[in-house]
């Protein structure tokens, strides 16, 4: 693991049954980059998000996160654990935010574990001790930055589930950002954005980046944000990583081409170059 | 039923083929089930012989009856709408329910802190609002699980039995007074409810619901058969009645009339037991209020909105479910302990699994996670159960029809939108359409 990897996955392997979903792939992510995790559907990314996450736990293979905090062996983890102890926060491919609840509830709810502790475990918060309300304070201090800086404080107070897809995607991206994570996975956060939306999300990673100094985990499809944004790209095909470099070593990169979409090289490039 | 509403929603106006169509199958339903039991009379003869007759002109009544029940139900259904449907009501009218809204709650709890000083000299209407009150507070026990954390718990009646059989237990053999078992019967019955929770942890849905029936079962039947312990279905009689602070409520010296040199009556006890029950129903409702503020509520709401994400956001979901459990269970005990004094004798009889269905039942009628639903459906399930005793034995089918339409109209419950417990700008009430229920 190098000193500037935040992430290294190890030799990882994931089978369901009889099928390897995942094949002795090792990647690395730097520290206070954003490294995306691209390939075909079907080839193991999101697999290998839930193995990082801790929703699965892999059939061999190490994963080793480190950061300011300490050292993890992520495999050993419960799934909360990654998020609470490893601040390891991640969004999902078909968004899971709490439909029913505000947009700033869901924002409070990932602050969970910090304004546990200031409540004393629920038993001074009860009794509404100055400590607990000032923690609970700056919590929606914290919701209120991320809100505007997404966009959407105008509508934080309305249901998650009454925004439109765009707006939710980037708040579950808010409400990962609350948790305060050292890596940020994102499975596919421009799917079923428009041009304009795809761009805002750029922006907002771009910046979650340098001001956060988060680093960024990406799945992703659409090449517009993939190639503009990335500092490193990992292709996967079929549970193997056929090929990994800049977004430009990736774009010259025949077996990806090859690979990505099949044995049309020139719509491939066309993929590649981002111009559908 | 979600298809029905759609298709309501979409046509504009009753759609007539499309009931007719519905009242047709409802009528072949109707035929096929009662052709055997209204359309044929069998009975023994004189001489043990089986003699039967055909009824048809009953069963053809019968048909008619469901098929034009069918009707009148989509009609009203088309009538009212599904509970989204946006009615267009004059300002004025709007301005005059929003008032009525936000005065309903302090004018039932000064209507209920009157209730002994009205009608201090109608005994059968102060035991019915102790009745009430206390299947309020189980209700209200209950909404943190089965509301709040989205946990379906058809056995909270255990939690009950438990608190009652501490109190009756501590209470008849070791004399400990009223006041120092009422804790320690929530203890032990939150004690209980963590035991429930760690098995069920992994369980959603129907197998959660399944598994706390069992449970409920189970305890009831170790009471009966533990019997030297318990007295088993003899149950145990003799409970001390609650002292005011040590006060006892008797006649004679050293009584509360006593002291204060006024006359005794047993009506006393009776308004003692009321406000003892309303101000430990009152304690629920400000717990779980404040709860619902704090993290673990919010946690347990996100928990019934969608478990993944909850795990992802790094809470750890095992205690926060087992805490739902305790809660809701705690508040069960201090509601059975009140049971046992308020009795003086308990039995296993009083623990069945018509009281866990009740209870839940009032949860889901007043509309999950809402206090003041819970306690009006309280309200209407015990009280409204007592309106009808005129009627005798068609009591329970005006009852239950009374049920079905109000869940026709209302499926969500009495109250069914979601306040936020949090907001920066407007206190918007969330739809109930947006809401979930909660998977186990």
């Amino acid at each position: 693991m190098n000193i500037n990897d935040i992430l290294s996955v190890e030799n990882l392997t994931m089978r369901f049954g009889g099928i390897v979903a995942v094949n002795d792939l090792s990647f690395t992510a730097e520290r206070g980059k954003i490294t995306a995790l691209i390939g075909p559907n079907g080839a193991g990314k999101t697999t290998v998000f839930n193995c990082i996450t801790g929703f699965y736990k892999p059939t061999s293979g190490t994963i080793k996160l480190r950061h300011s905090d300490g050292e993890w062996r992520l495999e050993r983890l419960n799934d909360f654990r990654i998020s609470k102890i490893a601040k390891v926060a991640r969004t999902f491919q078909n968004i899971r935010l709490f439909p029913g609840m505000t947009a700033l509830e869901n924002l409070m709810v990932a602050q969970h574990n910090t304004l546990m502790r200031a409540s004393g475990f629920t038993l001074l918060g009860l009794f509404g001790v100055p400590s607990y309300r000032a923690a609970e304070k700056a919590a929606i201090d914290l919701a209120r930055y991320w809100l505007d800086q997404i966009g959407l404080l105008e509508r934080a107070d309305d249901a998650a589930g009454n925004l439109p897809y765009g707006d939710q995607r980037r708040l579950e991206i808010a409400r990962a950002m609350c948790t305060e994570p050292a890596l940020l996975c994102l499975d596919e956060p421009a799917a079923g954005l428009n041009a304009r939306e795809s761009a805002a999300l750029n922006e907002l990673l771009l910046k979650i980046r340098a001001e956060h100094g988060t680093s960024i985990l990406l799945i992703e499809h659409d090449m517009s944000v993939v190639m503009q944004i990335s500092d490193h790209i990992n292709v996967l095909d079929y549970g193997v990583k056929i090929a990994d470099g800049t977004p430009q070593q990736i774009r010259d990169n025949p077996k990806v081409i090859a690979a990505y979409l099949g044995a049309d090289e020139e719509e491939a490039i066309a993929v590649m170059e981002g111009e559908t | 039923m979600a298809a029905n509403a759609s298709q309501a929603k979409t046509a504009r106006g009753p759609d007539a083929a499309f009931i007719l169509k519905k009242a047709v199958i409802s009528a072949l339903v109707a035929l096929v089930l009662f052709s055997l039991m209204i359309g044929i009379r069998t009975e023994a003869g004189s001489d043990g012989q089986l003699t039967w007759w055909t009824r048809f002109g009953d069963l053809a009544a019968m048909v008619a009856v469901v098929f034009g029940g069918s009707i009148v139900m989509e009609l009203l259904r088309h009538w009212w709408g599904p509970v989204d449907t946006v009615r267009v009501v004059p300002p004025s009218a709007q301005k005059v329910f929003s008032f009525a809204g936000r005065a309903l709650v302090p004018a039932l709890l000064i209507f209920t802190f009157l209730v002994p000083v009205i009608f201090y000299d109608e005994r059968y209407i102060l035991d019915l609002g102790i009745l009430v009150l206390t299947y309020v507070m189980l209700g209200w026990g209950l909404n943190v699980v089965v509301g709040l954390a989205g946990l379906l718990d058809l056995g909270y009646v255990a939690f009950y039995a438990v608190g009652a059989y501490s109190y009756a237990l501590l209470a008849t053999n070791f004399g400990l007074s009223f006041w120092i078992c009422l804790p320690l019967a929530g203890i032990l019955a939150a004690f209980f409810g963590v035991l429930l929770g760690f098995p069920v942890l992994r369980l959603r849905g129907d197998y959660l619901a399944i598994v706390t029936l069992a449970f409920g079962e189970i305890i009831r039947l170790v009471i009966i058969n533990w019997q030297t312990l318990t007295g088993g279905p003899n149950g145990i009689s003799g409970i001390p009645r609650p002292t005011m602070f040590g006060i006892p409520l008797t006649p004679g010296d050293g009584g509360l009339a006593d002291r204060l040199g006024i006359e005794f009556s047993p009506t006393h006890r009776i308004v003692f037991l009321f406000y003892l029950i309303l101000a430990l129903a009152l304690l629920t409702n400000w717990v779980t209020i404040r709860l619902r503020r704090l993290p673990i509520g919010r946690a347990w709401e996100a928990l019934r909105e969608d478990e993944v994400a909850c795990r992802a956001l790094g809470i750890n979901t095992t205690t926060t479910k087992l805490t739902a459990f305790a809660t809701g269970a705690m508040f069960g005990g201090f509601a059975g302990a009140f049971f046992a004094t308020r009795q003086g004798f308990i039995s296993p009889e009083s623990f069945t699994f018509h009281e866990s269905a009740l209870v839940l039942a009032i949860v889901v009628l007043g509309g999950m996670g809402s206090q003041l639903g819970v306690a009006l459906a309280a309200l209407a399930m015990i009280g409204g159960f007592e309106l009808f005793r005129g009627l005798e034995q068609f009591r329970m089918l005006v009852f239950g029809g009374a049920m079905v339409l109000l869940m026709i109209w209302r499926p969500r419950g009495l109250i069914g939108h979601r306040a936020p417990t949090v907001f920066l700008e407007r206190n918007t009430v969330i739809s109930s359409d947006l809401v979930k229920e909660g998977h186990g």
